[in-house]
């Protein structure tokens, strides 16, 4: 349980780190807070050949309020978003979903980039990002772009970032008027990796259910506003299509069935939130 | 931009229970390792080293933070805090390390030394916990002797001893 070799660049400014990247590609790792990377390397999941390490970085250990989102840089820790000043009126879903990404003694130095960049399908922050339909801003030594959440994602830690890229920032739209935000997990011990994920967002027209734990990545669906009857039919339909299978943790219809049931609760409290 | 190489050792300097240290490790090595092997502090336990037990719990930068999960490399300049710093003196306990004594709250000590990092943090930051409030925070280890339950009851009754202890000083 012992990483093998590598080489560490301390990037000191943005530019050394996308130089490195671009030097390096698909050799490199990015290491920010290293919640999940350092697990990876001790077990030789991961045996990159250069790291570097973007910690200190001022330019991106920053986040704030920006017209209608939460821009969130890479390197800000988990904890400190979840410290950010009325959170919970700013954006409730993440304020909602943060306690429940790893433990205390993680969120102290996992970053929320890194968990997206990441993307483990059932993180919790990659999938708030996409109930909420943030973005995921990207930067290399070549360009700089913006990607969907839900384009982000494109498999089981799987993104579209390319090697050269560095997960700059993402965004969370803001809380707005009239929506309410609901969030809830079942893991077998608080802090464990979910079996099933929920995250909805209610409007007046209508509901938005993100479900994590499921398939290979984050999956959103829209809902209208609907009687519970024919509502219950819908989430059902949506726990078939999702790509549920059995593993270790459990059985592919024992999660349809949470997604049935956790589905309902939270779009039902959402509902409730709404202001 | 500084660039460690694989195969060679790196000074590493940094803030150590209060005393500046400075220390040779390769890129790779965890801290866990860099704190028991090299800085021969073997009060931090190592169990998993992959982030799931807690026993490695130190404090870096005011924080509880696994060591296992952190590169030696990455401590350059930070503060860190070790259970060797708890003791306010030679055979004497804190506040904490008592109550663990008092309600039993360790067998075989093993995952102890992650604990009492953890709940110092935690009870510095939150004077007046819940049973609540403590579970959740202590989800974050592992402790397979004691069922948990005296370890809350340490952690309530150390919680209310440092508040007499503040009123009083």
């Amino acid at each position: 349980m012992k990483p093998a070799r590598f080489d560490y660049i301390r990037a000191e400014t943005l530019a050394e780190a996308h130089a490195a990247l671009a030097a390096h590609g698909g050799e490199a790792r990015v290491l920010a807070g290293g919640q999940t990377l350092l697990p990876m390397l001790s077990m030789r999941l991961a045996r990159p050949g250069v790291l570097v390490d973007i910690m200190r970085l001022h330019e991106i250990a920053r986040y704030g309020i920006e017209r209608d989102v939460i821009r969130v840089g890479a390197g800000v820790r988990q904890a400190q978003l979840q410290k950010m000043f009325e959170l919970d009126k700013v954006q409730p879903l993440l304020a909602k979903a943060l306690p429940w990404v790893g433990h205390a003694q993680t969120r102290a130095r996992g970053t929320v980039c890194g968990s997206i960049a990441h993307a483990d399908p059932s993180a919790e922050l990659p999938l708030v990002l996409v109930a909420l339909g943030g973005e995921v801003e990207l930067s290399s030594a070549r360009h700089r772009r913006k990607v969907a959440g839900e384009e982000f994602f494109t498999g089981p830690l799987s993104t579209a970032r390319a090697d050269d890229e560095l997960v700059e920032a993402v965004t969370f739209p803001s809380r707005r008027p009239g929506y309410g935000y609901a969030f809830r997990e079942f893991a077998r011990r608080h802090g464990d990796f979910a079996i099933v994920a929920c995250a909805a967002v209610a409007r007046t027209d209508g509901a938005r259910l993100a479900i994590g734990g499921v398939g290979d990545r984050p999956v959103a669906r829209e809902f209208a506003q609907a009687d519970r009857t024919s509502l219950t039919e819908a989430l059902d339909a949506f726990s078939w299509e999702l790509d549920a299978r059995d593993d270790a943790h459990a059985s592919a219809a024992y999660r349809r069935a949470l997604v049935r049931q956790i589905g309902h609760a939270v779009i039902m409290e959402a509902e409730q939130c709404r202001v | 931009m500084p660039r460690l190489s694989a195969d060679r050792q790196h000074s590493v300097r940094f803030e150590l229970n209060g005393r500046e240290v400075e220390a040779q490790a390769e890129p790779r090595m965890l801290l866990s390792d860099f704190l028991r092997h090299v800085l021969a502090m073997t009060g931090t336990h190592v169990g998993c080293e992959h982030g799931v037990c807690g026993a490695c719990t130190v404090e870096i930068d005011g924080m509880a933070a696994r060591a296992c999960l952190t590169l030696a490399v990455q401590v350059e300049g930070a503060r860190v805090r070790t259970v060797e710093a708890l003791a306010p003196g030679p055979g004497r306990l804190s506040i904490l390390q008592e109550a663990f004594r008092r309600h039993h709250g360790l067998q075989c000590g093993f995952c102890t030394p992650g604990i009492l990092m953890s709940l110092d943090i935690f009870l510095r930051a939150h004077p007046a916990p819940s049973e609540i409030d403590i579970r959740e925070y202590l989800s974050g280890h592992l402790c397979r002797c004691t069922g948990y339950a005296p370890i809350v009851a340490a952690a309530l009754d150390a919680a209310e001893k440092l508040r007499e202890a503040d009123i009083i000083g």
